[in-house]
């Protein structure tokens, strides 16, 4: 149903658990994947707190963030990256990171976003 | 050109929602096609045919119906987003065993991968809200 070879990119700007929105875009980009879209993950401004370690769910019942972010390079979604600019303002050690993720400039944000086909934002 | 739409804010809040209708109206005027309209998260709201708007203010539902039904617009709702929200269409109402259906008829309900498919299949994917 799909063409295969088709690269998304999908935006993550807001921070975890305060809305769902986080959590539709790490669904989105596992469906991608499942249907074989070259998948493209990109944690910008707030969304870069999905990236801080040892977060703890069970207080608010929800499901934990940073345990889905650990299986996605089992989902083969390994194209991780996070703005370097946000990453500092937070104060994050990206050696802890639940996922590998590649920091990156504007320019470089730039170009991944000019060679995918669609950009989704969140 | 082909189009598909992500909408992700609820009518109930705000008008992104009501835009998004307003663009697939433009967008057919204009002469191109709307492959899907793909309601994700707060956006799956939308299909809600219970809810009610006070008489000053449009109604948000209308603009979708038309939509589906003059035009055959495809309106899908996140299967994972509409049941947290308590979307249910008939069988969804059955599987669950709750009351009643909540979604108009004019919407169905799948999963993300209809999301993944209108994106490979369209020229351009606009999103709305989030």
């Amino acid at each position: 149903m799909t063409d295969a070879g088709q690269e998304l990119m999908v935006i993550v700007r807001h921070s975890p658990y305060g809305s769902s929105l986080g959590r539709a875009a790490l669904d989105t980009a596992l469906a991608a994947a499942a249907f074989d879209q070259t998948v493209h993950l990109l944690f910008l401004g707030d969304g870069v707190l999905h990236l801080l370690p040892e977060q703890d769910a069970a207080a608010v019942g929800l499901r934990n963030i940073a345990r889905l972010l650990g299986s996605l390079p089992l989902y083969d979604i390994e194209s991780v990256f996070v703005d370097e600019a946000s990453a500092q303002r937070y104060g994050l050690d990206l050696q802890l990171s639940p996922v590998p993720a590649r920091a990156v400039d504007n320019d470089a944000i730039r170009e991944l976003m000019s060679n995918c086909h669609h950009l989704v934002g969140f | 050109m082909i189009y598909s739409l992500l909408v992700m804010s609820s009518p109930a809040s705000g008008y992104t929602a009501d835009t998004a209708a307003r663009f697939a109206r433009a967008v057919i005027s204009a002469g191109h096609t709307i492959h899907r309209v793909f309601f994700l998260d707060a956006g799956t709201d939308t299909g809600s045919s219970n809810a009610v708007f006070p008489q000053d203010e449009s109604d948000r539902l209308q603009h979708w119906v038309e939509l589906a039904e003059d035009d055959g617009v495809e309106l899908v709702l996140c299967i994972s987003s509409a049941l947290r929200r308590g979307m249910l269409d008939d069988s969804e109402a059955a599987r669950y065993e709750k009351r009643s259906a909540t979604v108009h008829p004019a919407f169905t309900i799948a999963g993300l991968g209809q999301l993944v498919d209108a994106s490979a299949c369209s020229d351009r994917l606009v999103t709305f809200g989030g």
